[in-house]
C-alpha cells in the first residue's frame, strides 16, 4: 500500500467513524442507509489488519454515492455528518481509482473495459458531488442547478431542444462544415500544385487560424440574413482554413522516396495523388476534420447571438439566460455537448476506418 | 525575397478582389441613392468611387476599414470610449487575466497528470471530451451568473467582475491546449535520460525541475501560442451576452445592432491585430527563455 493510499484509507475510514459519532444523536430510524454506510466505512478501518480488495473500495464508494443521495432532505437543516459522509464517498472513489490504476498499470492493451471504469468513475463522483451539494446545500438554482432539474427540464422540454438541434445543428453545423472542410480541401489540392500559391496561401492560412474568426459573424448575419445560411457562412469560414493547411501540409508527407518509387512505375500526377499522396495524408486531413468538429458548433451558435429566427441553441441559450432560466440554458448545453462529442467520436471511427495503417491507430 | 514575394502578391490579390467586390456588394444601394436622387447618367468611375465611399456599405473598402482604425486609434484619445484603443485594453486586460489563470492551470493539471497515474486515467479522457463541447456556448452563464456571483455575494465592484466573469471564459479556453502540450512536454524525455538521472540518485523534484520542466519547453510555448489566441476569442465572445460596454465584443454587437459596418470591420481588424500581437509576445517570451537557457540561435 503506497502512502497516498495508506492517508486516503485512514482519512476515509476515521470520517465515517466520526461522522457516524455525530449522527447518534439523531433519532435511530432517520437516514438509516447513511448509517449503515458510515457505520460499514468505520469497520473498513480493519484494512490494516486484514487486506480489503479494491472492489470492496468500489463497493464502498457506490453504496456511499447511494446513501448520500438517499439521504438529501432526509436532515433538516443539513448536518455536518452528511457533508463527512460525502466527503467519504469521494475518498472511497479516489482510493478505488488509484489502488484501480496502480493494479492495471503492467498490462494497458488487455484492460480496456477497466481502463474505461476509470473516467466514468470520476465522472459519475463529479454528478453525484453536484446534486447532493447544490441540492442539501440550497445553492439557488440560479446559480447551479442540481443534474436532476437538467435532466426533467430535457425531458419535458424535448421539442423545444430538437427544434432548435434541427435549427443549428443538422443545417448550419452540418451544411457549413461540409461546404468549408469541401472547399478547403479542394483549394489545398488546387495549391498544391503551384509552389507560388503555395508559398503565398500558407503563411496566411497560419496567420488566419489565430485569428478570433467568429468576430465576422455579424457581417454574415448583416449579408445573409437571420436564418440558418448567415451561420453556415460562418462555419465555412472557420472551418476553411485549418482544413487547407493541414491538408497542404498532409500532401507534403510522403517522402520523397515514396514519390520517387511511384515515379519509376511512370505513375501520372493523378495516380501519385490518389494512390500514394492522399491516403498519406489521412492523418493530417482527419486531425483538421477534427477540430473543426468543435470549432463548427462554437462558430454556429455564437453567430446566433447576433440574431436569428425565434428557434436555435444559440439564441435559446441567450435568451434564457437573459430570463433566468438556468435549466434551461444547461439542458441545451448538455444537447450541444452531446452533440459535439457524437459528432467528434464519429469523425475518429471513420479515421479509424480511413487510416488504419498508421501507428497512432495500431498502436491503440 | 522568394519568401515574401508571393505572399506579397497574395495580398494585392486579395485587396483588388476586396474593392471588385466591394463594387458589386455595394451597386444596388447606389443605384437606389440615384434613382431617389433623380440622377442619372453617372459616369462609371464615379459610379465606383461613389461604391467604395458609402456611409453604411454592405462591404466596406479596406481604405474606408484602415481610415476608421487609424481615427479611431491614433488620432483618438486613448481614455475615450469612442477610441478603440480604450475597447481593446478592456479586452486585452481579460484576455491576459485568463490566459494566466488557464495557462497555471493547464500547468498545474499536466503536472499532476504526469505524476499520477490515478489522475492520468479519470482526467485526461474528461479533458479531452470537454474540448469536443461547444464551450463558448457557456460564455453567456458565465458572464450572466459569474457577475451576478461575484457582485451580489463577493461584493466586488462591477468593473472587475465583469473582467473576472469574461476572464473565467478565457482560461477555460485556454486551459486546455496548455494541459494537452504539457502533458506531452513533461513526458517527452526519453527513457534514457530518466534513467541518467536515477544514476546520479536524483530525487523526483530534481528530475522534475532539471529534466522534465527544461525539456517540457518546446511544448510549452507551442500551445500558450494557440491557448493565447483561444484566450482573445473567449474574451470577445464573453463581451457579447451582457450587453457590455466596453471591449472589442461590444464595439461588434453595438456595430451589428445599428447596421455600422464599418465599425464592425474595424472593430475585426483591431483584434486580428491585437491577436497577431499577443502571438507575438508568446513568441518574443519563448526566444527569450531559450537564450537563458543557453539555446544558440538555428
Amino acid at each position: 500500500m503506497s502512502q497516498l493510499q495508506f492517508f486516503l484509507a485512514l482519512v476515509a475510514g476515521g470520517l465515517c467513524a466520526a461522522a457516524l459519532a455525530l449522527s447518534l444523536v439523531t433519532p435511530f430510524e432517520q437516514g438509516l442507509l447513511l448509517k449503515a454506510f458510515l457505520a460499514l466505512g468505520f469497520l473498513s478501518l480493519i484494512r490494516f489488519f486484514v487486506p480489503l480488495g479494491l472492489w470492496a473500495d468500489g463497493a464502498f464508494a457506490v453504496l456511499g454515492a447511494v446513501a448520500v443521495l438517499t439521504a438529501i432532505g432526509v436532515f433538516a437543516p443539513t448536518p455536518a455528518f452528511f457533508w463527512m459522509a460525502l466527503i467519504a464517498a469521494w475518498l472511497f472513489a479516489w482510493l478505488f481509482v488509484e489502488r484501480l490504476s496502480k493494479a492495471l498499470a503492467p498490462g494497458l492493451a488487455d484492460n480496456a473495459g477497466l481502463g474505461l471504469l476509470i473516467p466514468i468513475v470520476f465522472g459519475v463522483t463529479i454528478l453525484v458531488a453536484w446534486e447532493a451539494i447544490t441540492r442539501a446545500g440550497n445553492v439557488p438554482q440560479v446559480i447551479l442547478p442540481p443534474p436532476s432539474m437538467i435532466w426533467a427540464r430535457i425531458t419535458a422540454s424535448v421539442p423545444t431542444l430538437l427544434a432548435d438541434f434541427q435549427q443549428t445543428f443538422l443545417k448550419a453545423v452540418l451544411i457549413g462544415y461540409a461546404l468549408g472542410c469541401g472547399l478547403g480541401f479542394v483549394v489545398a489540392i488546387l495549391i498544391d500544385r503551384s509552389p507560388f500559391l503555395k508559398s503565398g496561401l500558407l503563411p496566411l492560412g497560419n496567420f488566419v487560424s489565430a485569428l478570433p474568426i467568429v468576430g465576422v459573424a455579424p457581417i454574415m448575419v448583416m449579408w445573409f440574413g437571420f436564418d440558418w445560411p448567415s451561420k453556415a457562412a460562418v462555419v465555412v469560414i472557420m472551418t476553411f482554413f485549418p482544413m487547407l493547411v493541414n491538408t497542404v501540409a498532409g500532401l507534403n508527407a510522403s517522402s520523397a522516396i515514396e514519390r520517387d518509387l511511384m515515379r519509376t512505375y511512370a505513375a501520372g500526377y493523378w495516380q501519385t495523388l490518389m494512390k500514394l499522396r492522399l491516403p498519406a495524408a489521412g492523418p493530417f486531413i482527419f486531425n483538421a476534420l477534427k477540430i473543426n468538429s468543435t470549432l463548427a458548433l462554437i462558430g454556429a451558435i455564437v453567430a446566433e447571438f447576433f440574431g436569428t429566427p425565434i428557434v436555435g441553441m444559440g439564441f435559446r441559450i441567450s435568451t434564457e439566460v437573459g430570463r433566468m432560466n438556468v435549466d434551461m440554458v444547461w439542458a441545451e448545453i448538455a444537447v450541444a455537448a452531446v452533440a459535439g462529442s457524437v459528432f467528434y467520436g464519429v469523425i475518429v471511427l471513420i479515421e479509424r476506418g480511413v487510416t488504419f495503417w498508421h501507428p497512432s491507430v495500431r498502436g491503440a | 525575397m522568394t519568401r515574401t514575394l508571393p505572399l506579397i502578391i497574395v495580398l494585392i490579390a486579395i485587396v483588388a478582389i476586396w474593392y471588385a467586390a466591394a463594387i458589386g456588394l455595394n451597386a444596388q444601394w447606389q443605384n437606389d441613392v440615384y434613382r431617389r436622387g433623380d440622377v442619372t447618367n453617372v459616369p462609371a468611375t464615379q459610379f465606383v468611387l461613389d461604391t467604395w465611399n458609402q456611409e453604411k456599405p454592405v462591404l466596406p473598402t479596406a481604405h474606408q476599414v484602415f481610415g476608421e482604425l487609424f481615427k479611431l486609434t491614433v488620432l483618438t484619445d486613448p481614455t475615450k470610449p469612442r477610441s478603440l484603443v480604450f475597447h481593446a485594453w478592456v479586452t486585452f486586460s481579460a484576455t491576459a487575466l485568463g490566459f494566466v489563470m488557464g495557462s497555471v492551470l493547464g500547468i498545474g493539471l499536466a503536472v499532476l497528470i504526469v505524476h499520477n497515474e490515478a489522475m492520468n486515467r479519470s482526467l485526461m479522457p474528461w479533458i479531452v471530451a470537454s474540448q469536443t463541447i461547444p464551450i463558448l456556448a457557456l460564455a453567456p452563464l458565465i458572464v450572466v451568473i459569474g457577475f451576478n456571483i461575484f457582485t451580489g455575494t463577493f461584493g466586488i465592484p462591477t468593473d472587475p467582475a465583469r473582467l473576472m466573469s469574461k476572464a473565467i471564459i478565457s482560461a477555460y479556453l485556454s486551459f486546455f491546449p496548455v494541459a494537452v502540450g504539457m502533458v506531452k512536454g513533461l513526458r517527452s524525455p526519453e527513457a534514457i535520460q530518466l534513467d541518467l538521472m536515477h544514476t546520479y540518485n536524483a530525487t523526483p523534484n530534481q528530475t522534475f525541475w532539471k529534466l522534465r520542466w527544461p525539456a517540457s519547453m518546446p511544448f510549452l510555448f507551442a500551445s500558450l501560442k494557440v491557448g493565447v489566441a483561444a484566450s482573445l476569442v473567449g474574451a470577445i465572445v464573453g463581451e457579447l451576452p451582457t450587453g457590455a460596454v466596453a471591449g472589442l465584443g461590444a464595439r461588434l454587437l453595438a456595430g451589428s445592432y445599428y447596421s455600422q459596418t464599418i465599425q464592425i470591420w474595424a472593430a475585426l481588424f483591431a483584434a486580428s491585430i491585437l491577436a497577431a500581437l499577443l502571438v507575438i509576445a508568446v513568441g518574443v517570451v519563448e526566444k527569450l527563455v531559450n537564450r537563458s537557457m543557453g539555446a544558440r540561435p538555428a
